[in-house]
């Protein structure tokens, strides 16, 4: 029996939208994955160590707000200081364009932004852990 | 021959069924229908055709007239034959300054009405130099600490001459506070103030989730509002009670308008309860709901909602005045219904939605920009979108005719059967125990969800089209559009501003403003607008007045559902 | 190359908590290395008070947890806690509710929240529950809760893995004592009763205490007769705060009496039995579905159509496997 996927979601900072992230865990639940809610209005300190703690495969932040430019740089740079690098980072929500290499060299390995339906997402989290292997 | 007067119905009954037997079945052998059956958006079940038997036992009194109770057909008896509705386009983000000069704009450009959209902070109650404002400062709307911000926000703009809606919850009050101290500042009449806050913040724990402290307090805020406006304020709407982030967060029509009616009836039952006459209050209750894409469902859903509000004014609450009983509402066309992809296409959903609005007997409307899906609009998305506005009105006539589907067989059925179900859903939330326990239990939230969920997957089978993401898609599309950018130095100025306000007041009077603060907020039967005006008008800035009052208040934590 | 779990191990016994939170993750596995580090863990742990924490769906679990680990923290104890989640029947996958309604723990660094799922357990508690408390417990951890679903078998299962078993239930869930429909009565070591500020509480601390004394559950005594420990009912509020230090206080009592009595070492020997049987049964079980699946599938047409009956296969399929 393979592990199920651990999935940490995460809404940062004050942005209250969750109609998108609760029909993801929703999605990844039904595709058999653990997954775990952080609920609103959180800052990126108590997200990481959730992550942590958690062990999570996959840190996945949803951002409307668009403060994705001054979050994920600290989200990011909080899991290296934990030692948690090894953590796939995705990001869902809104997120001009120009800002997708940008966080991309960030460490952020997928953008799942709107229009990406509930099976690419399971897909492509998927493949995500499958591509790592294991750790 | 029968005449419209004179429909025999088991003659018709059966000229249908022969038509359906001859004419109809004929055609389906060559051609058969598109599904074996078709519904509404919201799942209502749409027939073939609707003839005078689908209307035959609806009381000719529950469609009334414009302007007549229960105003089925709009609660004015000349509608837009007097007055246009107000177009009104939301605008906010940078500093104060920043949004004046995009509301001067709008205003040359023909707009009739303001409405102000703030960032995230003064949504949440922190001020712009809070750690939790970090990377939000006017951003998604304009940054409101001081009253200092409401003067560089509202320069050179007569707020006699103008209404002006503040889409604003859980601070609502400090900025209607902010609109109040500026008004006096400058000489102003409040009872020749024309405008709203929207405050329903019932919804925001069902749907939008911009909340501070837990229901009861906030409940209490949102009254005070209410009954300050009505013995201050006469022509200023104190609520729009809201259902358009109701259904953005992902119900269905038919519950957008009943969970706003659960909430609209709390508020009403709330002010009742101080001892105020219900006539003295409910005329300045406003509705705020969208206008989403099956254009028949919508409209049949807004003739619904006023005919549901006036019987509930009237035999709940034994409204008298025909004001206390005639729904106005504002209306959005549906963000949640535009894409990315091909974006230009969203200028069509906005207009054939801004069409059933108007239809449907609006009082207000914002169209929404094309470029809804990438960021706040820019100048030329927000000029689209109000032309769309002005050729509805000026080039097509449908504003010439009150309520022109009043009539239609379909229309009229389809408005009965919302009514029925507007109804049910209420009375079921009655029995439960009422809307606030049912909030506490995630009920609202629930429903919710599940249409939110059901909507995703059939986008994703294409059940649902949607044209450019699941339908005719454009596999090599570039994007080519140029988006409202952020400009950087926005936090700096404000905060700078912010820290010069803190520099130049008088802090122990501040500290002495907000010991009393407290101590009208510990009194339920006290009203907080008064004071919390003359702490505005002191320098007060809205983080001193939302920490203070978490002290006592605390902080509201969900229980999600999914 | 991933870490060794021998490695982490080191580090997990100087009380490296990244090491536990990894350590967790692979404690799933059954491969020969996995085994010996829990072994390894499993003998350095013994130190922390290993409390089961159960009750019904709306019975406050989660929010009295969190108040009360939050009063522990006052005196500088360090709390671990697992929180468990039931796995969806269909999809096996799991929304992990605990976690979310503890955020006043979540940046305390003397506190470790994991959440996990029973992944459809047969038998209810998944073993990695019970090596995440190890893994905590030989981190340093005083005290780790155990908090679990109260539906199905975990409750049960959760009185024989732990030393002090809480059973929580609150007023206005029902007209009977929801403790005793679910059947789970006689498993308190104490019975909380959360909510308190609610003025029905009373009738459901007093129908409790009745249940009690009717029951089955009659005061363990030692040898000289004296009740050594009787299931007390206790009153708690997390909104008003009342109750939980008389819980806190209740708890130690407990761990003292378990500690220094004979009634603890007894209960040490059961444990032990318990988790023996328990990853017995668990290897036996994982090496079985690994070498009798395909047998399995060979076999089911034949069995469909009855030429084959299942209880002639059986015996052949164990015949073949070695264990």
């Amino acid at each position: 029996m393979s592990l199920p996927i651990r999935v940490l979601l995460a809404k940062v900072g004050l942005d209250g939208h969750d109609r998108g992230v609760k029909v993801v865990a929703r999605t990844l639940r039904d595709a058999g994955m653990d997954v775990i809610y952080t609920g609103l209005h959180r800052t990126p300190e108590e997200v990481v160590n959730a992550a942590v703690q958690e062990d999570v495969d996959i840190l996945g932040v949803s951002l409307l707000s668009g403060a994705h430019m001054t979050i994920c740089p600290k989200i990011m740079q909080l899991l290296k200081d934990k030692d948690a690098e090894d953590t796939i980072v995705v990001v869902g929500g809104v997120v001009p364009d120009e800002d997708v290499i940008p966080l991309k060299e960030m460490g952020v390995k997928e953008l799942l932004l709107q229009d990406t339906t509930p099976k690419e997402i399971v897909a492509r989290l998927e493949k995500l852990v499958r591509e790592r292997g294991p750790r | 021959m029968s005449t419209l007067n004179k429909i025999d119905p088991t003659q018709l009954a059966k000229q249908l069924e022969l038509w359906e037997e001859t004419e109809v079945s004929a055609f389906l052998n060559k051609q058969p229908e598109r599904e074996d059956a078709f519904y509404t958006l919201g799942g209502f079940p749409v027939k073939r055709t609707y003839t005078a038997l689908d209307t035959k036992d609806i009381p000719i009194d529950d469609i009334g007239l414009p302007g007549q109770y229960p105003y089925t057909r709009g609660p004015y008896p000349t509608m837009y034959r007097s007055r246009y509705w107000t177009m009104r386009q939301i605008a906010g983000f940078g500093t104060g300054e920043d949004t004046n000069n995009r509301f001067k704009y709008l205003i040359s450009q023909g707009q009739t009405g303001l409405s102000t959209d703030f960032d995230m902070p003064t949504l949440m109650g922190y001020d712009s130099d809070h750690p939790m404002s970090d990377g939000e400062v006017g951003r998604e709307g304009v940054a409101i600490d001081t009253l200092a911000d409401m003067e560089a926000l509202f320069d050179e703009i007569d707020l006699e001459n103008i209404s002006v809606s503040m889409t604003i919850n859980p601070t609502a009050w400090i900025l209607l506070a902010m609109y109040i101290a500026l008004a006096k500042r400058r000489g102003n009449d409040l009872n020749k103030l024309s405008g709203t806050v929207q405050a329903d913040i019932l919804k925001e724990y069902i749907a939008q989730k911009e909340y501070i402290y837990p229901i009861s307090p906030s409940v209490r805020i949102v009254r005070d509002c209410i009954t300050y406006c009505a013995e201050n304020m006469k022509r200023y709407n104190p609520i729009n009670i809201s259902g358009y982030h109701i259904s953005e967060a992902g119900s269905s029509p038919l519950h957008e308008i009943a969970f706003t009616m659960a909430n609209a009836t709390t508020y009403v039952e709330e002010v009742v309860k101080t001892g105020m006459d219900v006539d003295l209050f409910a005329p300045r209750l406003a509705f705020f709901f969208v206008c989403q894409a099956d254009f028949f469902e919508e409209i049949a859903k807004f003739r619904a909602a006023r005919r549901v509000w006036a019987k509930i004014m009237k035999n709940q609450f034994g409204a008298k005045k025909a004001e206390s009983m005639r729904l106005r509402f504002h209306c959005q066309t549906a963000a949640a219904s535009l894409t990315k992809p091909q974006y230009k296409v969203n200028i069509m959903r906005t207009t054939v939605q801004a069409l059933a609005a108007v239809l449907g007997g609006a009082q207000s409307l914002h169209t929404n920009g094309m470029d809804e899906a990438f960021a706040i609009p820019t100048e030329e998305a927000m000029k689209i979108a109000l032309r769309t506005q002005q050729v509805i009105a000026d080039e097509t006539n449908v504003a010439n005719v009150i309520d022109p589907l009043g009539g239609s067989y379909f229309l009229e059925n389809l408005t009965t059967q919302y009514e029925t179900k507007i109804f049910e859903i209420l009375e079921e939330v009655k029995e439960k125990g009422g809307t606030i326990k049912l909030i506490e239990e995630g009920w609202f939230q629930k429903h919710i969800a599940d249409f939110a969920y059901e909507t995703a997957l059939k986008k994703q089978d294409g059940q649902k089209p949607v044209i450019g993401v699941n339908k005719y898609v454009e596999e090599d599309e570039k994007a080519d559009i140029k988006t409202h950018p952020h400009d950087p130095t926005t936090a700096d100025r404000q905060i700078s501003r912010l820290q010069n306000v803190r520099a130049t007041r008088d802090n122990d009077q501040i500290e002495s403003l907000l010991n009393k603060l407290l101590e009208v907020a510990k009194d339920e039967t006290k009203n907080i607008m008064p004071i919390t005006i003359e702490l505005v008008d002191a320098g007060a800035t809205m983080g001193d007045i939302v920490e203070k009052l978490r002290t006592i208040w605390g902080t509201y934590r969900e229980n999600p559902v999914f | 190359m991933p870490i060794s779990s021998a490695d982490l191990v080191a580090r997990l016994k100087k009380g490296d908590l990244r090491a536990a939170s990894r350590l967790m993750s692979r404690a799933e596995s059954n491969d020969d290395e996995t085994l010996s580090s829990l072994g390894a863990i499993y003998r350095a742990a013994g130190r922390a008070h290993i409390v089961g924490l159960t009750g019904v769906p709306g019975s406050g679990k989660s929010t009295l947890v969190s108040k009360l680990v939050e009063t522990i923290r006052k005196d500088g104890r360090r709390v671990g806690i697992i929180a468990i989640d039931p796995s969806s029947p269909f999809s096996g996958g799991a929304i992990l509710g605990d976690r979310i309604r503890m955020t006043n723990l979540v940046m305390d660094e003397g506190v470790f929240i994991r959440s996990m799922a029973t992944r459809g357990s047969t038998g209810g508690l998944a073993r990695s529950a019970l090596t995440a408390v190890d893994i905590l417990d030989a981190a340093g951890f005083d005290v780790v809760i155990i908090e679990t679903v109260g539906v199905g078998q975990d409750e049960v299962e959760i009185a024989k893995a732990s030393h002090s078993t809480l059973v929580v239930s609150a007023p206005g869930l029902g007209d009977d004592v929801q403790a005793i429909k679910a059947g789970i009565l006689e498993i308190a070591d104490i019975h909380v009763v959360s909510k308190c500020d609610r003025s029905d509480s009373n009738r459901t601390i007093t129908d409790l205490k009745i249940m009690l004394a009717m029951g089955v559950n009659i005061a363990i005594k030692d040898r000289g007769g004296k009740p050594l420990w009787q299931v007390p009912v206790v009153g708690t509020s997390s909104e008003t705060g009342e109750g939980i230090d008389t819980l806190i206080a209740t708890l130690d009592r407990h761990r003292d009496v378990h500690r220094t009595t004979e009634l603890g070492e007894e209960r040490l020997r059961n444990i032990a039995e318990y988790r023996t049987f328990k990853t017995a049964e668990d290897l036996l079980r994982s090496r079985f579905y690994k070498s009798t699946n395909k047998r399995i599938q060979d076999v089911v047409e034949q069995i469909a159509k009855r030429e084959l009956d299942p209880f002639t296969a059986s015996n052949d399929l164990l015949k073949k496997i070695a264990f």
